[in-house]
């Protein structure tokens, strides 16, 4: 049954889809096709730009950097994440509020502020140019993120649960990898997901704590851009890939999406 | 209930430590510098609260953080109303709704720059599809490298793209877990849609919708990537944000002492603002 | 106010149903007179809350008819049909205060100022939350919030009906026996027709005067509590009112006697009709324990307070007595006596035998 209102929700989607479908159709037009002038299909299809990509390690190496430090980034948030907030949802200590709310406030940073005094720090303990530098500014929003998603989650778990566990005799390490995980598993799945969002989505910081070894692809975009003067269709092409990752690791959440952005908190 | 222990301290620790190192190191660079003057060769003077008074008296912050805070004002009066009202729209069930979240996500798992690039070649005047639709059917003159409205304007509608699916993901959430009992009992009430909205929906989307607008708010004021990428902060100054200006100060001119500074009235107007819109939206709790 | 009546009444959540498993009601008839308390009774699933929603006009019957006194009802829209709903889980409007929330059903169809605060003095009066009239709903407990549902029910002076929908489930058991008594007292002030959906037959037993038992669909039996006791028209009734249920026995029916497992029963009265499987009901309060009858082991006795429950093997059939005062030793041999105005022959589910008046 189609109801009137779902036109609202429909034109909304077209309405995302419209830039997208433009750089994925631009993607496959030839460099003469794009400059020539408006066409809505390509009229000559090519997959060169395509091509250009996977045959060039700058290019291609731009991409496996930008997984090696988002996935390095998503295994340190959601370690560190996980035992604080496992306290955060179940003791009350001296200092949590402040120490919580303090967390969060490094959420709120503007990542412009940061970039500077990251480059000289991770260039005084010589790490600057590797994906760890990458990976370890961005748990700066990272971190208290996962904690607050857990949290949220761990919330929802009784500490009847905990305490039964106790009795049955299980020591503290075997109960949180052997009953209490697997209870959340939907909370550090979401969590990992933030974590790996926000880490693939950020630029700023990546491309200013990398020069060579770790540049992402965003850094090597806009090289292109401005060396290879107006290859649109590569840069078209780029971005498109650039999509993918995000897209099939939401599928893999897509039945936690709605709970998962209200941080399990609804 | 919550039981008092200290030994909780260990379960965070890992987190303190992290979060110390990186937050805490570079903070202290940042006020180190805030009130020194270096002419270079690792020397510095002593400089007081000079930059923050310099920094807080120029026309060029005052303007950028003039257009900081209507670019979040436009946006937040946009993406608000509309995301809950897409939200509303919204099928509750069946097999269509994984499917339009997942297509609603999109735009926020792309890369900021990418982001930008995308709109900047999809308003490119006569090759871009938005710049053609303008120019050459609708026959306006629309160029955002040459006017400051078609500038902002694109800014906007990117952002609207880009962000509005995140209060609609939130206010979906709230609405889902509204038990079907609550509008059969507006229903046999005789409730109108607007009350069934005011007195059910609303209060039951108060929680998620106020994390919605404290992550639109942040993230839009600290917003750099997709706006440089798009415009550059052009034409002219007309879309430097706070953000694209610090960096150009820090990175591009480097003057650590004035960047530092204004990093600081940054931080601190982003966090007071959140604080206050957090206390506000949450008075009627008590 | 009338008399509602449900003609015909089938459902089906497909939109083209196939067989008679896509029904979720099957075939209703039922009159439920003006006035009266009565209680809906069947296990999760067995139609229950379709049947309420129906009524109430939440959902529309695929089939059959719906009729509030000589009006059709069955298209109407629920706020058109003056019936009130109470929910399993308390619904109650968070932002407004216990007043504006009793005062909501009025106000939405325009009652003047004057007559809603009378009406919502009355009804706080009678559900005893006077003095928490002026403090917001969100902070009240599950009883007290359910109450406030029941009285955005009650405050229309005109409702056809107020429909329960196990409301008592989230309620402490001890608050559960006071807010039922006062539902009771409620009836007795307000003569409004009331229908109470549970599953426990305790509160249905103790609401209803009369008792409408449902199973897969249908409705199996409409009777006063003592009457689905006494004489279940189907052996679901019989099994699912009473505690322990009734015992249901293979047998062989023959006239006015039936044999189980080899023995001969004499049963209340002749029995109707032929073919199909015969079951033998009897409820453990009437086998007794005695010198003679049927042979059986006793397996396990249970003493559970007023009386004991004993567990008995007959060959390979297993039956359950009940007796006041003595018990036989466990895995002690014995004779059950049947009484035969109280065992009864059932086909294919349905009583067959014919009492002797």
């Amino acid at each position: 049954m189609m109801r009137k209102r779902s036109i609202i929700p429909i034109v909304y989607i077209v309405f995302l889809m419209l830039p997208i479908y433009w750089l994925v159709s631009m993607s496959f037009k030839t460099t003469n096709e794009i400059l020539s002038g408006f066409s809505l299909f390509p009229q000559t299809f090519t997959v060169d730009s395509y091509v250009a990509i996977f045959t060039d390690p700058t290019w291609y190496w731009g991409y496996i950097n930008s997984i090696i430090y988002v996935s390095l980034n998503t295994v340190i948030s959601i370690f560190v994440a996980l035992p604080a907030a496992y306290a955060f949802s179940r003791y009350r200590f001296l200092g949590d509020k402040q120490l919580f709310f303090w967390l969060l406030t490094n959420r709120m940073a503007p990542a412009a502020v940061f970039a500077l005094p990251f480059f000289q720090l991770y260039s005084s303990i010589q790490i600057f140019d590797t994906h760890l530098a990458v990976a370890l500014a961005h748990t700066l929003f990272n971190v208290p993120l996962a904690v607050w998603i857990l949290e949220g989650f761990m919330r929802g778990i009784p500490k009847e649960l905990d305490e039964t566990a106790y009795v049955d005799g299980y020591s503290f390490p075997r109960f949180f990898t052997t009953i209490f995980l697997p209870n959340i598993k939907a909370g550090v799945g979401v969590a990992a997901f933030f974590c790996f969002m926000f880490s693939w989505v950020e630029m700023l910081l990546a491309k200013t704590l990398t020069a060579v070894e770790a540049k992402p692809i965003a850094a090597v975009m806009t090289r292109t851009a401005s060396s290879a003067g107006y290859e649109l269709g590569l840069l078209a092409a780029a971005g498109t890939l650039t999509i993918i990752p995000g897209a099939i690791v939401i599928w893999f959440v897509r039945n936690y999406i709605a709970r998962g952005f209200a941080m399990g908190r609804v | 209930m919550k039981t008092e222990n200290q030994r909780a301290w260990f379960f965070v620790l890992p987190v303190l430590f992290l979060v110390a190192f990186n937050a805490l190191v570079p903070m202290m660079t940042v006020v180190n510098y805030s009130v020194q003057e270096t002419f270079g060769n690792n020397q510095f003077f002593w400089q007081g609260l000079d930059w923050f008074e310099q920094i807080l008296r120029s026309d060029r912050f005052q303007a950028a953080l003039g257009r900081q805070f209507l670019f979040t004002g436009i946006i937040l009066a946009i993406e608000v109303p509309l995301g809950i009202i897409i939200a509303l729209s919204m099928p509750r069930k069946g097999f269509w709704v994984p499917v339009c979240l997942v297509l609603m996500a999109l735009p926020m798992l792309i890369p900021w720059n990418v982001v930008g690039a995308m709109w900047n070649i999809f308003a490119l005047p006569k090759i871009g599809m938005l710049g053609y639709f303008m120019n050459d059917v609708l026959g306006v003159n629309y160029d955002m490298t040459q006017d400051p409205l078609a500038a902002w304007i694109t800014i906007i509608v990117m952002d609207v793209w880009h962000w509005t699916s995140l209060v609609v993901l939130l206010c979906y959430a709230g609405l889902v877990s509204i038990p079907d009992a609550y509008y059969q009992a507006a229903k046999i009430d005789g409730a109108s849609a607007w009350s069934v909205f005011r007195y059910i929906q609303l209060p039951k989307m108060k929680t998620v919708l106020t994390i919605a607008i404290l992550l639109r708010f942040m993230d839009s004021f600290n917003i750099y990537t997709e706006p440089f990428v798009l415009t550059g902060g052009g034409p002219g100054n007309s879309t430097t944000l706070l953000s694209i200006d610090l960096v150009k100060i820090a990175l591009g001119q480097f003057d650590l002492g004035p960047a530092a500074a204004m990093s600081l009235i940054y931080f601190a107007i982003t966090l007071l603002v959140s604080w206050v819109f957090y206390v506000v939206m949450t008075k009627d709790d008590q | 106010m009338a008399e509602i009546k449900l003609s015909n009444l089938k459902h089906s959540y497909f939109p083209a149903p196939k067989g008679p498993d896509d029904f979720a009601l099957k075939e209703i008839d039922v009159t439920w007179r003006d006035g009266g308390a009565y209680a809906l009774l069947g296990p999760s699933g067995c139609g229950k809350s379709t049947l309420l929603n129906i009524i109430s006009g939440l959902l529309t019957p695929s089939e059959g008819r719906v009729l509030f006194g000589d009006q059709d009802v069955t298209e109407l829209e629920p706020d058109k049909r003056n019936i009130a709903q109470v929910f399993q889980f308390p619904v109650i409007y968070d932002t407004m205060t216990v007043r504006q929330n009793l005062a909501f059903p009025l106000k939405n169809r325009g009652v003047d100022e004057a007559t809603i605060a009378r009406r919502v003095a009355e009804i706080a009066e009678m559900l005893d939350v006077t003095e928490m009239l002026d403090t917001r709903a969100a902070g009240l407990s599950p009883d007290n919030k359910q109450k406030i549902s029941m009285g955005r029910g009650l405050v229309r002076d005109d409702v056809n009906v107020v429909m329960f929908d196990e409301p008592l489930t989230v309620i402490d058991p001890h608050l559960k026996w006071k807010l039922r008594s006062k539902l009771k007292e409620l009836h007795q002030r307000i003569a409004v027709t009331m229908i109470y959906v549970t599953h426990d037959q305790t509160e249905a037993l103790t609401f209803a005067d009369e008792v409408v038992v449902m199973q897969d669909g249908v409705v199996v039996q409409i009777g006063t509590p003592v009457e689905l006791f006494e004489r279940p028209q189907h052996t679901f009734v019989g099994h699912f009112i009473g505690s322990p249920g009734m015992n249901i026995l293979p047998c062989e029916a023959r006239g006015d006697h039936a044999s189980f497992a080899g023995h001969s029963v004499n049963l209340e009265g002749p029995v109707q009709g032929a073919g199909g499987s015969t079951e033998l009901g009897i409820r453990p309060e009437y086998v007794s324990v005695a010198d003679q009858g049927v042979p059986a082991t006793v397996t396990k006795v249970s003493d559970v307070g007023r009386h004991f429950v004993i567990d008995a093997m007959v060959g390979e059939t297993r039956l359950k007595v009940v007796s006041e005062h003595s018990a036989p030793e466990q895995g002690s041999a014995v004779h059950l006596a049947f009484r035969p105005d109280q065992t009864r022959v059932y086909r294919d589910g349905w009583i067959a035998t014919e009492a002797r008046s």
